[in-house]
Formats: C-alpha cells, structure tokens, sequence
C-alpha cells in the first residue's frame, strides 16, 4: 500500500490555503498520516463487514463516554467519606444538569457491562479467540474482569447505604479467606472498619489504577485487532491451522476484501452513536442512580442491594449450602477465571463456526440463562424476610370471617410474632418459607404444633418464645388455612380413636375411606385400630 | 515496511559487531543496575506505606464505653452504639458503630455485633419474636445470638464486655467477620438445628 513521508525536507503536497499549511506543518512533525491510513485503509475479508461485529467498537465508545463523565464529575465530587454523600445530593439537585451527568455516567456503566459481555459472547461463538489472537482474548478477559471492577468501586464511589454494606459483604467474603484473610481485610478497607480510608482507596482504584491499566489494555486489544486482522466469517469446515491459517487469512483480505474505512466502519460508527444515543435517552428519561440513604452504619433499617450487574452473585451467595460457601466462593471465581484464560490455548485451533460447536452454543445458552434467572431471582428476593411485613401486611378479612375468637387470637399471634415476614398469606409477606394459604391442607395440627416448636430447615424454633397458649392460638388459626371444598389434613389413627370414644356422635365428619395424606408424615397412616 | 522509515527514525544503528562488550554496553548495563538497585531500595518502603492497614487484631482494638448499665433493662436486648476507637475527622457517619446488648442478668451481658456472620448486613432484632432476621439473604438468629437458620454457619459476633465504674464496655474497633473477631456462639449446629434440644 503506498504511503506519504513528509520529511522535514519540505517535500510535502502542495496544497493551498491556510488549512493545508497547517496541516502540512502538524504533519512533518507528528507524521502520523501514515500509520493511520495503514490503520484505516488496510483491508479487512469482506464478511466481517457485519452488525455482529460493532459490539467491541461500542464498548470502546463507552470507555470512553466514561472517562469524560466520570472527569466532569470529579471536578464537583468529594472523595472523602464525610462528604461524599452530600456532594452526591449538590450534584443531583444544586448543580445545573449534574443529575444528567451523573445518570450518564451511571447507565454508560450499565451499558459498557452489557455490551463488554455481548461482546465476549459474540467473539467466543465466532471463535475469534483461535490462533493467532489468543492474547487478544486473554487481554479481553482482564478487560471485562476491569470493567466489572470499575462497576463495583463505582457503587462503593456512590457512598450510600447499599455502598457501604456491599463493602461490608466485600470484606465479609475475604475474611474467609485461610490465615490472610484478617489482613485482607485490612487492605480492602484501609484500616478496622469501613471509614474514610476506604472510600478513598476505592476512588483512587476507580480514578488511576484501574482505568489507567484499562486503556494500555484496550491500546494493546486494539493493537493486536490491526495488527492480527478482523476475525473472518466463520464458515463451518474451515478449519484454523497454525501453520497455514495466517496466509489464509490474507489471501482472503486480499482476493475478497474491502478498505476497513469505510467498508466497516460505518456501521461500527452507527451503532456507537445508537449507543451513546439509547445512554442518553435513558439518562434523561429514568435519572441518575441514587444515592440512597447516608451511609451510617447505625441505621440499621436498611435493606442493602448490589448494582443490577451483581444481583446474580447476591443470588448464589444466598442460594449455598452453609456448608460450601466459603470453599465456594474462593474456588469458583478463580477457576472462572482460569477457564476463560484457558480457552484460547485448549481450543487454539480448529472449527471456528457456532454450527460445529454445541458445546459451545449450550455452554453461552446456559451461562446466559442461569445468569438472567439469578438476576431476575435477585430483583425479587424471595429468601429475605419482609422485614415489615408483620406490622405492614395485615390478614386479609375473608380469612378470618366466622372466625372463633381462639382463631383470631391466632391470627393476632401470627401477625406479633413476625411469622408474616418469612411466611406469606393472601399473596403478601415474605417468601423465604412456603405460602400458608393452604396450610392446614399439608399438616395436621399435632405436626404444625411441632414445626412452629421446634422449628427446622428454615425455620427456627418458637418453642422458648411462645407461651402454650399462643402456640394453642397460633395452630388454631392455621389450622383454618384451607380452601372451602378440601378439608384439612388431620391424623387418622387419632381420628379413629375419638370417633370410637364417642361412636353415636353424628356431627363428626365422615372418614373417607384409607386417607392418605398429602404430607409425607410420621402420622401413623393406619386409619383403624 | 522497514524501508520506509521516515528520516527521523533511520539514524544509523551500530553494526552488530562481534565486539559486542563494548564500553557504551557496559556502561548501558551499569545504568539498569543502578536503577534496578534503586527500585529495590524504593519497593522495600513502598511496599511497607502500602501494607501499612495490615496490623494485628491488637493494634486496633481497645475498650470504649457503651454507657451506664442502667440504660439496659435485665431481660432485654437493646441498640447501643459506640464511635470506633480509631477514626479520622474525615471518617464522617462511618465510625458510628451499632451493637445489641443484651442484660441476661443484672450483672451478666451480652453484647452482639449488627453484622450478620454471613455477609455483613445488620440483622434486625424483632422483640415480640425474639429473632434476630437479617435482611440480605434470610439469616435468622435466636435471642442468644446463636443461628436459628439461614445461610450463617454460626452465630452472631460477640464482642468482650467489662463493667468499669457501672459503665458497659465492650472490646471493639473492627468490623467484626470470620477472620477477626470468631468467638463462636456455636449453641447449635450449622445444618439446620434448633438451639431448643438441649
């Protein structure tokens, strides 16, 4: 390809008018028009022109909407954790638009995760991680891992209640951590607790270290990009072999392919700017993200929640056996980690199209799916007690219609005992223990009084906190939880035994005939003696 | 593409000659010594500035004052709270620290971190109840600190008290996790168990 030198000799184009002049006079001295029309000009295989293939210039726009918001916001913000907060509250509601900015800054950062992991998901199901870019893949690894750094010390930046308990689910996950893990501790936080210290260590991570490693990272990623060329169409059967794919590769760029600029890049520049648009668009309409309440660790009515792109990590943590969270938690993010580093040199070579690789298709599908149902499990916490449930959520009346006053003694127990926060009825309360609307339908009322005693799995043992007779009350109550046309379950041996005490009683409902439970039960399913 | 190197880059190069030990490598190699041995000698207080949180337990805690004895009623678990013996005037909210004390008896305490022996989160104390509920992911405590159910594997932090001229002290100054301050309240077991089985 040829290429203009501009040596200080003054043997440039002669080209007229001020504009020329001076360009002529930047360019003996940068002399940059040559590498960046070897850049721009240098020709790509004609398939890669494809809107598959915008995602990594959109998170390289992103990176950098970033950085210029995130300077335009350091010049009000306070990075001290006495300040933090308020300046916070100045920039959303005394500065002129600082709410627009901090809203685009905080969704540019929701976009950048999201499309960083399209990204990854589309180049990993193009196998572009094959020879000869597999550092550019593991480049990307640690951009992506960076880039959710930025996303969590960006959360802790927003010092506000979920900022400071994140922190504290932070150093409660390395404290797990055999023999370091105090000291651990102590580095993460800069000192005993979450303080000032911390605060500002997390901006000097989220202002210097991380983006300044992240741009020599994505220039190298870049880098390589030109260097190694755009990853071809895969086509199934065409097999990447070291020793004769680079000359494949070029015969292709150069019998079937076209100029990067603009054969490409037009649509990497239409998806930016649609980007950057839908950024925009969502910063205006839905605002910036918070703060939410100061953070002082004294307030401890509080509900603390991770930044959407963590829910599913919230999820698993509450989801683990108590036996294998900390074996868990230390392992499996490392051995992620691994695999991804892994991938390029495991599968170097090989077919590189989605259509010879179900395993790697089922593997992006089942990732992406477990991921969006821990998110979406996130969101709606059904494990966490409603905290106010018991005082908030009142029993709704059609339960307790006709209702003895032993019964409504009942649903009083339930209600000021906080049995509602764990346990819902007519569709609210806390989800953390089965529904009760049905109840009485499961269990008799012996095994009710002995769960609510002496509690079990999930649920803990009322028998020291009631008295007898709240707990008469409280099975009483329960044991009307049943819909009008299914009758509660009740033991059938003790059944057998009242109804042979007192045989002429009519009034006692009739025995069907060998019940069975629906609750598996220690209940003696003999119906007679 | 070497052969369009633009003038300021094509100043000549030394020939690879095969007396490569040349008095200009030597002095080259004295340069990377030097610097290398200065970066030694800069890395050794670096490192130090940079590890200076690492400290032990010890060197953080210390005793502070949870007031008088009489602002906790025998028989009750109250909210106290304490400003963290080591803070910076910059620390703002952060070093207000919050504990339950519980009197068992008039003269016998005691005194449970908020944070959750899972992930950190204060846990709620519901009286009526007498539980401990943590609002992250479902931890349950009993009245005694021990774990009711949930995801915790033990129960809730305690901190050391002393009662010094009728004032409750406890020894605090970290955030209490497994790593520090595991002094087990291990009434029950972590499958599941309730403390009431003696």
């Amino acid at each position: 390809m040829p290429r203009m030198n501009h040596p200080l000799d003054g043997q440039g184009p002669t080209r007229e008018g001020a504009t020329s002049r001076i360009y002529s006079w930047l360019e003996r001295r940068l002399q940059l028009e040559g590498p960046v029309k070897d850049a721009v000009l240098h020709p790509v295989p004609r398939s890669t022109t494809s809107w598959f293939y915008v995602f990594g210039s959109a998170a390289f726009t992103l990176l950098f909407l970033q950085i210029f918001t995130g300077i335009l916001l350091a010049l009000v913000y306070v990075p001290a954790a006495g300040q933090a907060w308020n300046s916070l509250n100045v920039l959303n509601h005394q500065i002129p638009l600082g709410w627009f900015l901090r809203a685009l800054h905080g969704w540019g950062s929701n976009f950048m995760v999201a499309i960083v992991l399209i990204h990854m998901a589309q180049v990993f199901l193009f196998g572009a991680y094959k020879f000869p870019r597999e550092l550019t893949w593991i480049l990307g690894v640690f951009l992506l891992l960076m880039t959710l750094g930025m996303a969590f010390t960006g959360q802790v930046l927003r010092f506000d209640q979920d900022a400071y308990w994140g922190l504290g689910i932070g150093a409660s996950i390395l404290s797990r951590v055999p023999v370091i893990g105090g000291g651990l501790v102590h580095l993460l936080l800069g000192g005993p607790i979450i303080a000032g210290a911390t605060l500002s260590r997390f901006f000097a991570l989220h202002v210097f270290v991380i983006p300044g490693t992240m741009l020599l990272f994505v220039f190298l990623h870049v880098w390589m990009v030109l260097k190694l060329g755009i990853n071809e169409w895969p086509m199934p059967g065409r097999l990447v072999n070291r020793a004769t794919y680079i000359e494949e590769y070029n015969h292709l760029a150069h019998t079937d392919g076209i100029p990067f600029v603009p054969g490409a890049f037009w649509k990497d520049l239409l998806f930016s700017g649609a980007v950057l648009a839908a950024v925009a668009v969502c910063a205006l309409v839905l605002g910036p993200f918070g703060p939410g309440g100061q953070p002082d660790p004294s307030i401890i009515q509080t509900v603390p929640k991770p930044d959407f792109f963590f829910l599913w990590i919230y999820s698993i943590l509450s989801y683990l056996p108590p036996s294998m969270e900390t074996p868990f938690i230390l392992i499996v993010p490392i051995l992620a980690i691994a695999v991804l580093l892994a991938i390029p040199f495991y599968a170097a070579e090989g077919e590189k199209s989605w259509h010879r690789r179900p395993v790697a298709v089922l593997t992006v599908s089942l990732v992406a799916v477990a991921w969006a149902v821990l998110t979406h499990l996130g969101t709606t916490t059904p494990w966490s007690p409603h905290m106010s449930a018991w005082s908030g959520n009142p029993i709704p009346v059609r339960y307790l219609r006709n209702a003895t006053p032993l019964v409504r003694q009942g649903a009083a127990v339930f209600q000021a005992k906080q049995c509602h926060n764990c346990h819902s009825i007519g569709g609210a309360g806390g989800e953390r223990g089965p529904a009760l609307d049905d109840v009485a339908t499961r269990m008799t009322i012996d095994q009710m009084r002995f769960k609510v005693v002496t509690g079990g799995g999930n649920m803990p043992a009322y028998g020291k906190n009631l008295s007898p007779a709240e707990i008469e009350a409280l099975v009483s109550f329960l044991e009307t939880l049943h819909p009008a046309n299914e009758p509660p379950a009740y033991d059938a041996a003790r059944r057998a035994v009242e109804t042979s005490q007192s045989q002429p009683d009519s009034s006692a409902p009739p025995i069907p005939p060998a019940p069975k439970s629906r609750q598996t039960s220690t209940a003696n399913s003999d119906p007679r003696p | 593409m070497t052969d369009q190197l633009s003038l300021l880059n094509s100043t000549p190069t030394v020939p690879a000659s095969a007396h490569s030990v040349s008095r200009r490598w030597l002095l080259l190699k004295a340069g990377i010594a030097l610097n290398g041995l200065v970066g030694v000698a800069l890395a050794v207080p670096i490192l130090r500035y940079l590890f200076a949180p690492w400290r032990k337990d010890s060197a953080y805690d210390s005793w502070v004052s949870l007031g008088p004895i009489g602002a906790f009623p025998t028989g009750e678990t109250r909210l106290a709270f304490y400003k963290n013996p080591a803070a910076n005037p910059w620390d703002g909210q952060t070093d207000n620290v919050a504990c339950y004390v519980r009197r068992e008896s008039s003269d016998r305490f005691r005194v449970f971190a908020v944070n959750c022996a899972h992930l950190g989160c204060p846990v709620r104390w519901f009286p009526q109840s007498q539980l401990f509920m943590c609002p992250c992911h479902g931890g349950v405590y009993y009245s005694d600190g021990s774990r009711a159910s949930g995801p915790p594997e033990r129960g809730l932090f305690i901190y050391p008290w002393q009662i010094v001229s009728g004032e409750l002290r406890v020894d605090a100054g970290q955030m209490p996790t497994l790593s520090n301050s595991a002094r087990l309240v291990n009434i029950s077991t972590a499958d599941g168990d309730c403390s009431c089985r003696g």
